[in-house]
């Protein structure tokens, strides 16, 4: 059984960059300047063509529901049913991340729905990416 | 590797599965090894290599009193023992060790004497994905699948009927945990575990172990037991992080692993009499079909409501009940394989007539690692 504190991201010297992004409202992703791959988790170099040319770009923030499932299961710091979704970003990775601003039911998560960044500021050092449904511009 | 130039010659499970309070993991270890040793009629002091998942491999040598000349320790998740049966025959066919002894046990039910996981943490995956609230496997295997239940129109009652005819070959084996008859509907109206996920699409938790002994082929020849051949291996891996799988409806490791192994052990299709594909889950078959090769993309779920995979079916899979029903201690990997040496010695309590060749599938991780074995009992 889970016990105990919800995880937190504990940042390293590669992934330091993504969680200063977040904790100023910025979700930032990493492209190769050699083959223009964009790519995630964080790393020093593109993980398709080896290149350690790279460059950290703000994201649209924009995606799409690409898969979900909602746990019964006791977890810390979640009630459950709760989603645990991943995104697929505009540009191209996925991310996992719960859903926000919406019912926790199979009804209200459709896949391939457009979902928009949002973020879950935790403490002083950690802000997570989160995604909620798109709001109409 | 040379096809059926190394055999397992000695196989066995522990001596009790399910709940076993009176043993720790590294004596469930023990007892198997013990056990796959006798019958393979050898001693202790034969063995000159060993190779375990999950567990410090010294501790098995040295628990076991044996100082190997040759030690794999390949971690991967449920999928090792394939892993280990292929480093294995390659260390065998190069001279490294004669005789090798591969072990698992583990006490997932009880916990007696568990250190955490068995697969070593990944740095991404503490960062980002365990704060979004995942916590044991149902929570991350099972991600994928409204993708794929989306894509190709696969239902929650077609996801059931892999419960149901797993059930069914369970109801053949005495030693299988849960052995009564189910319905979609008993699936359907089971506890919601992990939405679309319910229990009964879930494996179990159970304690136990198994072992196997392998050596060269024309070593085998000599022993106790008919040689169970390695024909054909293959291995791979793709990713730690469940969110970075590239295709949610594809595994790209069941794809190496499984190419890999076909054509080292220059099989097709149609040549295999008897399939295990892991099954801690009960998409697994259907992923595993159709990475394999045996259908087509998005024809799996079908293919096993239909009853092509059920006792007399075309391609009987996952003869001993697997996870689903047999028993699953947390690496279910090593029970599949000892499936394929039961089938092979013609001697499962659900035996597949006159079979000759038979791949187990393993999958390490959540879609993170697989491993492939081709077993035949032709030489
Ligand atoms: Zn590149």
């Amino acid at each position: 059984m889970p016990q105990g504190e919800r995880e937190l991201p504990r940042p390293t010297p590669e992934t330091s960059h993504f969680w200063e992004g977040t904790r100023c409202g910025e979700l930032r992703l990493q492209r190769c300047d050699a083959c223009g791959t964009v790519y995630f988790p964080p790393r020093h170099f593109c993980p398709k063509c080896g290149s350690t040319h790279v460059s950290v770009f703000r994201a649209s923030g924009r995606a799409t529901l690409h898969s979900y499932v909602i746990s019964h299961l006791p977890a810390p710091g979640f009630e459950p049913p709760y989603a645990i979704a991943v995104a697929l970003l505009e540009e191209g990775p996925k991310m996992m991340c719960n859903i926000f601003d919406c019912e926790q039911t199979p009804e209200a998560l459709v896949l391939d729905m457009p979902l928009e960044v949002c973020f879950e500021t935790i403490n002083d050092e950690i802000t997570l990416p989160q995604f909620r449904p798109a709001r109409e511009a | 590797m040379k096809p059926n130039s190394v055999a397992i010659v000695g196989a066995s499970e522990t001596t009790e599965l399910g709940k076993v309070p009176t043993m720790s993991q590294v004596q469930l270890h023990a007892d198997a090894a013990l056990n796959a040793i006798a019958d393979a009629g050898l001693e202790l002091g034969d063995i000159d290599g060993i190779a375990t998942g999950g567990h410090n491999a010294v501790e098995i040598a040295h628990y076991l009193g044996i100082v190997p000349e040759w030690l794999d320790g390949t971690s991967v998740g449920g999928c090792s023992f394939m892993l280990l049966v292929r480093h294995a025959a390659a260390a065998i066919n190069e001279g490294l060790c004669t005789t090798v002894l591969i072990t698992h046990g583990e006490s997932g039910r009880s916990g007696l004497g568990r250190h955490g996981s068995s697969i070593f943490p990944s740095l991404f995956q503490q960062q980002f994905e365990r704060p979004y609230g995942v916590t044991r496997p149902p929570t991350m295997f099972t991600i994928p699948v409204l993708r794929y239940m989306k894509q190709y129109a696969l239902t929650e009652e077609t996801l059931a009927m892999v419960a149901v005819v797993q059930r069914e070959w369970a109801g053949l084996n005495p030693r299988a945990s849960f052995r009564d008859p189910i319905t979609v509907d008993d699936v359907l109206n089971s506890r919601m575990i992990c939405y679309p996920f319910r229990l009964l699409m879930c494996c179990l938790v159970t304690d136990g172990g198994g072992a196997l002994v392998l050596t060269r082929s024309d070593r085998a020849r000599d022993l106790r037991r008919p040689p169970v051949y390695i024909r054909g291996t293959g291995e791979s891996g793709e990713t730690p992080l469940i969110s970075q799988m590239d295709d949610f409806t594809s595994s790209a490791a069941f794809r190496v692993a499984g190419a890999r192994a076909f054509s080292s052990a220059g099989i097709c299709h149609d040549d295999v009499d008897h399939l295990m594909i892991y099954d801690a889950f009960a998409h697994l078959p259907i992923y595993g079909l159709e990475d394999l090769g045996f259908v087509g993309r998005g024809e799996a779920g079908p293919f096993i409501a239909e009853g092509h995979t059920r006792p007399g079916g075309s391609l009987p899979l996952n003869t001993n009940g697997g996870g689903l029903s047999y028993m699953h201690s947390g690496m279910y990997g090593m029970y599949a394989l000892q499936e394929g040496v039961r089938q092979m010695r013609g001697e499962a309590p659900a035996q597949v007539e006159d079979a000759e060749i038979s791949v187990v599938h393993g999958v390490g991780g959540m879609f993170g690692a697989s491993g492939t074995i081709v077993m035949t009992n032709v030489a």
